[in-house]
């Protein structure tokens, strides 16, 4: 019993990153009808906001000190960060060590401008290019920006913890008279994140005259451009929200694993695995087919399911996916006429 | 080859006296001959080929090689300070480059797959002309790579390859390893872990899902149950994975006491992680703290899990905290020119390097197998790892290894780990014939100098 409720826990928030970054290809594709191989980076790129801010709030001068020695038997230069120097250390090291968490705010507007360049920039020329070359292209653009930023900070994971007042683990088993049932603090929020983010971008859609045009888009771009609203406009602001979407997903993706540059075309093939599981330019269907496939990637990780179907833990959601297209061909909530034509 | 009554040596001889192999000749026949083997150098300059990977996950750890290839190529041709040549017990490099050929050198792209590896690498002996090869950061890569070395007819000196596979059951005539092997590994540590954890603990291994994952786990559970351990489970996990909760939350659900990461890179960064926020260092498990091990650490790697390392045991193969002289020498060397500490994949690298050269001043000749009958069984010292031996039976270096400890209070970003013993070559030793190591039927075949 408590095996399971831990891997549903564990499905609960590694179906919170698919969820997320499935979402924001859905929308993308829904709105300009564009397959986004590079969504993936975007999310890396999030990941990398929250690097970039906590060495800006890191920013150091040096300080010798002459009681140590370094590798070559000089005195050691010790970085003491400016925040330091401004708000004294205890202050200047809390600041730091909430970096994450403060990156929600910076990575926003990075997110929405770079969203916005590559929309105008790169993808509305392929607007009416075939899927494949929009695939060809974007993957491209993936492997440039993993490359930029391999460039600048190395190929090696870099260490983003999170607040230490969130390092810890909750006891669930001690609410609930079971043992052994623990779950990093920070797991539960990114799921609680998760959730709000897409209740979010759901209530935007749902509830605003914006989200309403938008919508409309999707069902009939011609026609709303016909009743004179300017369509493009609200698409590459959607383009954008995507991309905030993803990289708010890489922000607080960070102190639950390392950010490298590679982190993007980790989650890349199986977030669009997510989202042809959940159907083509079905919203409530990426984020059920990214809960559903990361508990079933957790299940099939157990020893004892392993022990009895060896490397099923490498296949089960390729598996699944197969599983579900032969049987329902538009995916789990996929609409009829859906890359269809 | 069966495994009946043959053994290397009989098979060796019997192919000595009945065929016209080149095992035939001996190192000093093939020193008389400057040609007849492939890519013989004319002129005055001799082609190295540096074959490390620059682009993927190991790409930081591929550039630490190159520096310390670059460096090694600067010292053995006179520039720099000369570096460990200086404490080099053997004495023919004099800064003249190799045999009185200056030294060049070509590098390559393994990009951490084997496939891409083995094509660099023929592309440097086919178009560069490269006389050896050398580098690497995996097990894969070089078993790959040295065996088409074996088929090119061209000395490989192996980079950062810890798999037991690369000296045992895949080991070949033209191929060298400095570095040393999860055998070694396992057997350093277990003292230690039961030193300081006692001898009634529970391990629970996970386990990368690959060739040196699997020598990895062989070897550390092996030498950690003769110490009295008992293995609870062992679990492969793909080396694709990235968050590895799903493997971790069932170590809680069993009484192990003990977590065993056989995991490196990116992997070990995440497993290590995802393993400490899931507090499993703060259980208490039959009434014992619960502790985790890395059999492989590596300083660039380290770095990526951050503060989850401390206290964390290991092994490595070197590390510039070294007080020896050599070690003083190539850390003082390499840190003035870059600007901080090298790693132990430069130091296996920049050694290699070295021996090479000295091989083939000491056989006078760059033909292979005149190349690896110097290096056979060659004994030397002020390499930084104490008195070694290049073990000819397998093409094995044998020497000391570092048990280390993730460090409590690091000065520095370079400062992560602490040598906790230092364990004699006696106890890492093992025979040629072990069964981790291929068993009687590993053979390092014929020599093969190419054209």
């Amino acid at each position: 019993m408590e095996a399971i409720i831990l891997q549903v826990l564990n499905g609960l928030d590694k179906g919170s990153a698919y969820a997320l970054i499935a979402l924001g290809l859905t929308l993308i594709f829904g709105t300009l009808g564009v397959v986004n191989f590079a969504h993936g980076a975007l999310f890396m790129i999030g990941a990398f906001c929250a690097v970039t801010l906590q060495r800006l709030l890191s920013l150091s001068h040096e300080v010798v000190d002459e009681t140590q020695k370094d590798f070559l038997g000089n005195p050691l230069k010790v970085d003491v960060p400016y925040l330091y120097d401004w708000l004294g250390a205890d202050a200047g090291q809390a600041v730091i060590n909430w970096s994450v968490p403060l990156a929600i705010l910076f990575s926003i507007p990075i997110m929405v401008l770079i969203g916005i360049s590559m929309e105008r920039g790169l993808i509305k020329h392929f607007y009416k290019r075939p899927h494949a070359d929009q695939i060809l292209v974007t993957f491209g653009l993936a492997i440039v920006l993993q490359e930029i930023i391999k460039a600048f900070y190395g190929a090696n994971p870099i260490p983003t913890p999170a607040p230490p007042a969130f390092t810890g683990s909750f006891d669930f088993g001690a609410l609930i008279g079971l043992e052994n049932i623990i779950y990093p603090y920070w797991r539960l929020i990114y799921f609680c994140f998760s959730m709000f983010v897409i209740a979010g971008v759901f209530a935007f859609l749902q509830f605003t005259t914006f989200g309403m045009v938008v919508r409309a888009g999707m069902a009939d771009r011609e026609t709303v451009g016909m009743l004179g609203i300017n369509i493009d406009k609200r698409f590459t602001i959607m383009f954008a929200i995507a991309a905030c979407v993803a990289g708010l997903a890489g922000v607080m993706y960070t102190p639950i694993n390392s950010p490298n540059y590679h982190m993007g075309m980790d989650f890349l093939v199986l977030s669009f695995v997510v989202v042809v599981v959940g159907g083509m330019g079905s919203l409530p269907g990426a984020v059920l087919a990214g809960f559903l496939l990361g508990i079933l990637e957790s299940f099939a990780s157990m020893a004892q399911v392993i022990d009895l179907l060896p490397g099923i833990n490498q296949i089960i959601i390729y598996l699944v996916a197969i599983v579900i297209l032969l049987t329902r061909p538009r995916g789990l909530l996929g609409r009829k006429g859906v890359m269809e034509d | 080859m069966s495994k009946s009554d043959f053994t290397r040596r009989n098979v060796m001889a019997a192919g000595a006296a009945g065929l016209a192999t080149p095992t035939l000749f001996t190192g000093a026949t093939w020193a008389a001959s400057h040609a007849g083997f492939t890519n013989a150098p004319e002129g005055d300059t001799v082609t190295l080929g540096f074959n490390v990977p620059q682009s993927g996950p190991y790409a930081d750890e591929g550039a630490d090689e190159l520096r310390a290839y670059e460096l090694a190529v600067e010292h053995l041709n006179g520039g720099g300070d000369g570096g460990m040549i200086p404490t080099f017990s053997s004495k023919t490099l004099e800064g003249n480059g190799i045999l009185g050929k200056k030294v060049e050198f070509v590098t390559g792209d393994t990009q951490t797959k084997s496939d891409a590896a083995r094509a660099s690498a023929k592309s440097m002996i086919e178009k560069d002309g490269a006389i050896m090869i050398t580098g690497g950061s995996s097990s894969g890569v070089a078993v790959a790579v040295q065996a088409l070395c074996q088929e090119a007819g061209i000395i490989f000196m192996a980079g950062l390859t810890h798999s037991n596979d690369t000296t045992g059951k895949d080991r070949k005539a033209n191929g060298f390893r400095h570095f040393f092997n999860s055998y070694m590994s396992g057997a350093a540590l277990a003292p230690i872990l039961a030193a300081n954890y006692g001898t009634d603990r529970k391990a629970y291994h996970l386990t990368a899902d690959y060739n040196w994952g699997y020598t990895t786990e062989e070897a550390v559970r092996t030498s950690t149950e003769a110490v009295g351990w008992e293995t609870v489970n062992t679990v492969l996990t793909p080396l694709t994975q990235t968050d590895f909760s799903s493997y971790i939350a069932p170590v809680l659900q069993t009484d192990a006491d003990v977590l065993v990461l056989n995991h490196y890179g990116g992997n070990m960064v995440n497993s290590l992680t995802n393993a400490v926020q899931f507090g499993l260092r703060d259980k208490l498990v039959n009434g014992k703290n619960f502790e985790i091990v890395v059999p492989l650490y590596s300083r660039l790697m380290a770095r990526g899990a951050g503060a989850n390392v401390k206290g964390i045991f290991g092994s490595t193969n070197w590390h510039w905290s070294l007080p020896d002289e050599g070690s003083q020498a190539f850390t003082r060397s390499f840190g003035t020119k870059y600007g901080f500490p090298p790693s132990q994949a430069a130091h296996t690298c920049y050694v290699q390097t070295l021996l090479y050269a000295d091989a083939v001043n000491r056989a006078g000749s760059f033909n292979p197998c005149a190349v690896g009958e110097a290096l056979k069984d060659f004994e030397f010292d002020g390499l930084g790892n104490g008195p070694t031996l290049y073990r000819g039976d397998d093409h094995q270096c044998f020497k000391d290894v570092l048990v280390v400890r993730g460090k409590e209070n690091p000065t520095s970003e370079f400062d992560l780990l602490e040598i906790v013993e230092i364990t004699p070559v006696a106890q890492v030793t093992y025979p040629p014939d072990h069964p981790q190591f291929g068993g009687a039927a590993a053979s390092l075949g014929s020599c093969n100098p190419g054209a």
